[in-house]
């Protein structure tokens, strides 16, 4: 394994006010492996990405390509030194179709400025069979799934002659069985000669894909290690730099009555299309039930139902004994929901708002935050007080706005606002999206927590390890509708499948 | 940006917080911080304006002076030994200003004009609190000052107490309900609140036709002049300070600054406040939270309004007592307030502040104040419209965020 590396970052340093991104980062990449670059959100991983995309300039340090210095001014020279990057969001333009997607900015011409769409659509297609990535070339990229979206990107660096391809998060947006087909093209793209730098914070993805693994904690490599021999914990340790529990540790469920009752729900989506399609399940005290399922199939308009946010079809939602069909959102939460929302961007904080103001934001308007339509300010800012120590929210007093934190104390906010209100059932939706390994640990024993106190506990995750390791029963949605029930016994192959339409058979 | 950097970039501040006696010092700097902007927007503002001075080949510096003077702005300046008149009383106690000065007068003046700016920026202020943009505010004032008119003109024997609080009331709310409109409008069926430009222009359209020649309204004894009745006597506001008469200043400057005071309580201490800011930072969480995103573009719509209305009430019933169609089709009152509430920022000091400036500006470049032998009043009257333009362009253009993106830019490369 001692071959001459492709490519060599040396003592890269990268500021930014107030922060130190990159301290003394090297990196080697060789010729035909894979080599991962794992590390918490905030560690410096996609700085010197973009450090080595030409989006960035690097303080200090310096990049060589086959031994020899390269300067990397732009994207456009990092292109024309073979060097290719897919984001984590992809860059395509979706009323075109995927040949058109590909050949953009490098388009095969007809007389000169006319876009010759048969030799695109030629080129793609040899692209695309050599490398094992298939997809049609003229399909519209916007009527195409994500997995293959993301093919299409992996394509147009390929198209533009990469040798060494940066994949930024790629299974953030896949379902399991999309991602088990991603790390095969990865293989084969291997197979060919390509070198590969695989960005994730997902411990198994990186253990089953890499070759080499390269840990980054504060913009400090920690270390560089062969992926066989490793394990889970010990790049946790290298990740978090302490010991962090993976497995959740909860013992059994003992559940009791059903606190929230669901009966023959159908709920539009904003087309007006039925996205949640006669759903009938109840969730207990003392029960966490997981609902797993791939984005998109009626999760977010389920929740919606629930919380009052989104009108119903038809159908019966009763909460602790109460019918709350159609309520208002203020109903619903009298009612006894407490509600942690998907986008704790878009829903659960208002940012600019101070960390007090948005731990009120429920309470406002009952003592003692307020008094006859007036403000309590000190009583509010005691309250934040005791919850932020309570919650172990780092990084902000009372008085901070909540645009100031990072992802996981801003959800831990969210979680001590919810909890805090003394819920009869809790709804979890992607708790732990976009939270690194220590903050998912807090959210994961805090879910138990309430539901050992006797609350129901609703957890709606894309991550179905998540789902397996909280749940006490789980339920499968597909398409609007509840297509499977299993035990937290179960296997992650037979869930999976479930999640994409049942068995494969069936399915064609 | 990455979302990486925004990350990192903020999670700099020590855990644990600042102790406390540092973080006073720090909001007060963040305060400082504040104003800065604003107070940067309005030098740039007169340094370009005062380029355009020059190159009517007068100088900037005499002609700013000679506005400063006639704002009456210079009285605090002019120190001595005066007495004044106790308020509704007939005893005089020693004063330090000279309360009959020419000076004086010209500050009557001016905060006379400033009355009506703070409440028409408050109409926008509230309102963009609560995430909308209120250009309505000239038509909420029309509206109101036609219900003071009405109101003022008639009932002649009326207690003049009630018959003044009757008048003002009468004027705040019919601004709120025609604000109130539009607030109907985007809460039922999503109309944008710009539509509100739409009402500004029937508004002026509206008092054209009450006032005009053989309106309902109009002047019962002069037929042939398109003007109102006047404001019976006891409908008048007070003149506190100087003679009514000539303009003196009515007690409708403490309507705007009790408003000012109003608007702060509620905006930052109540539930109400709380809940129009959640409405106007993020309307998709405070829906989550159970807060009435329609109820409150309504409500704050109509707090907005009534600020406006209360504005024409002052104006009617403290010192212009008669309106014509003529006044109605020039009046760019709540496009002042607009320009004043945007430099403030939005608060209660700032709208005050950029009120007076503005308000002094009109004053000051007036053809009553300005000494025509330094600069023409007819250009200065347009002097303060490229004042006004440059400070609304300068806002727009934020030039705070212009400073924070040269200082990254300079660190970066």
């Amino acid at each position: 394994m001692a071959e001459a590396p492709l490519l060599e970052l040396r003592g890269i340093t990268k500021r930014f006010p107030g922060v130190l991104a990159n301290d003394d980062v090297s990196f080697d990449l060789r010729p035909g492996e894979v080599h991962a670059l794992l590390g918490e959100n905030g560690a410096g991983k996609s700085t010197l990405m973009n450090i080595l995309y030409g989006l960035y300039t690097p303080d200090e340090g310096e990049i060589l390509l086959r031994g020899t210095p390269i300067d990397l001014g732009s994207t456009k020279a990092a292109i024309e030194h073979g060097i290719g990057m897919v984001h984590q969001h992809f860059m395509l333009i979706p009323v075109m179709t995927v040949a058109e997607n590909i050949v953009l900015a490098t388009e095969p011409r007809r007389a000169g400025v006319l876009l010759d769409y048969d030799v695109a659509t030629k080129r793609v297609r040899e692209l695309s069979s050599r490398f094992g990535l298939i997809v049609d070339p003229n399909a519209r990229v916007d009527r195409i799934t994500v997995g293959q979206q993301q093919r299409v990107e992996i394509l147009k660096a390929l198209y533009r002659g990469a040798e060494i391809l940066i994949l930024d998060e790629p299974t953030a947006v896949l379902s399991p069985q999309e991602a088990q087909e991603l790390f095969e093209i990865i293989r084969a793209l291997k197979d060919q000669g390509k070198s590969i730098i695989f960005i994730s914070h997902k411990l198994n993805e990186v253990l089953e894909v890499a070759d080499r693994i390269t840990t980054l904690r504060r913009g400090v490599v920690v270390d560089t290690v062969p992926a066989a021999g490793a394990t889970e914990e010990g790049l946790a340790r290298m990740m978090v730099g302490r010991d962090v529990l993976l497995r959740v540790d909860k013992t059994p469920a003992h559940p009791e009555g059903p606190l929230l009752e669901i009966e023959h729900l159908t709920v539009l989506d904003d087309r007006g299309l039925a996205s949640v399609k006669d759903v009938s399940f109840e969730v207990c005290a003392h029960e966490i039930l997981g609902i797993a399922g791939v984005d998109g199939n009626g999760q977010s308009e389920l929740i919606d139902a629930i919380a009052g946010l989104r009108r119903v079809a038809s159908g019966r939602i009763m909460l602790a004994g109460a019918d709350i069909t159609d309520a208002t959102p203020r109903a619903a939460l009298d009612a006894g929901l407490g509600h942690i929302p998907e986008d704790r961007h878009r829903r659960g904080l208002v940012l600019p708002f101070s960390l007090t103001e948005n731990l009120a934001l429920h309470g406002y308007r009952s003592k003692p935050d307020s008094h006859y339509g007036f403000l309590s300010l000190r009583r509010m800012v005691g309250h934040a007080s005791r919850l932020l120590r309570e919650f172990d929210v780092r990084g902000g007093t009372p008085s901070t706005p909540a645009s100031a934190l990072s992802g996981g104390n801003q959800q831990k906010v969210v979680l001590a606002r919810e909890i805090d209100g003394d819920p009869r059932l809790l709804i979890a939706a992607q708790p732990t999206r976009g939270l690194d390994v220590g903050a998912i640990e807090f959210v994961h024993r805090r879910l138990v927590e309430q539901r050992d106190e006797g609350r129901a506990v609703l957890l709606v995750s894309l991550e179905l390890e998540e789902i397996l390791s909280l749940s006490d029963r789980i339920l499968v949605i597909y398409e609007g509708r509840i297509v499977a029930e299993f035990d937290p016994t179960a296997s992650e192959e037979e869930i999976g499948l479930a999640m994409t339409g049942g068995r494969k058979d069936e399915a064609a | 940006m990455s979302d990486e950097l925004l990350e990192e970039g903020f999670e700099a501040p020590p855990e644990g917080g600042i102790p406390s006696p540092q973080r006073n010092l720090a909001s007060r700097l963040r305060g400082i911080r504040a104003a800065l902007g604003p107070v940067a927007t309005t030098i740039i503002a007169f340094l370009v304006a005062g380029l355009v001075v020059l190159a009517t080949r007068h100088n900037p510096l005499r002609v700013y002076q000679a506005i400063f003077n006639g704002t009456g702005l210079n009285w605090f300046f002019h120190f001595g030994s005066y007495s004044i008149r106790v308020p509704f009383g007939t005893s005089h106690v020693w004063f330090w200003w000279n309360t009959g000065s020419v000076a004086a007068q010209n500050l009557q003046q001016t905060l006379l004009l400033t009355t009506p700016i703070i409440l028409t920026g408050l109409a926008l202020a509230f309102a963009f609190r609560c995430g909308m943009f209120n250009i309505g505010g000239q038509g909420q004032y029309l509206v109101g000052s036609y219900f003071a008119i009405w109101i003022g003109s008639s009932f002649a024997h009326m207690n003049p107490l009630l018959h003044v609080v009757l008048a003002v009331v009468g004027a705040g709310l019919a601004g709120g309900v025609y604000a109130g409109i539009a607030g109907l409008l985007k809460a039922t069926v999503g109309a944008h609140e710009v539509i509100v430009i739409m009402l500004n222009w029937i508004a002026v359209w509206v008092g054209s036709y009450l006032f005009g020649q053989q309106g309902p309204l109009q002047n019962s004894s002069q037929k042939s002049i398109p003007i109102s009745n006047d404001v019976v006597e006891g409908a008048k506001l007070p003149v506190i300070w100087g003679i009514k008469e000539l303009q003196g200043l009515s007690v409708g400057i403490f309507i705007a600054l009790g408003a000012l005071i109003v608007y702060w309580i509620v905006i930052n201490r109540t539930t109400l406040g709380f809940e129009v800011r959640a409405v106007g930072f993020n309307a998709e969480a405070a829906r989550y939270s159970g807060i009435s995103v329609a109820r409150n573009y309504i409500l704050a719509m109509a707090i907005a309004g009534t600020f406006a209305g209360l504005g024409g009430a002052a104006d009617i019933l403290g010192w212009e007592y008669r309106v014509g169609t003529g006044d109605i089709q020039v009046s760019q009152v709540g496009f002042i307030g607009l320009a004043a509430a945007l430099l403030g920022r939005n608060t209660a000091v700032g709208i005050g502040a950029g009120a007076l400036l503005f308000g002094g500006l009109i004053n000051g470049t007036s053809g009553r104040q300005l000494d025509p032998s330094i600069f023409q009043p007819e250009l200065a009257g347009n002097l303060t419209t490229i004042i006004q333009g440059l400070v609304v362009l300068f806002v727009g253009l934020n030039l705070g965020g212009i400073g924070v993106w040269w200082s990254r830019r300079r660190r970066r490369a």
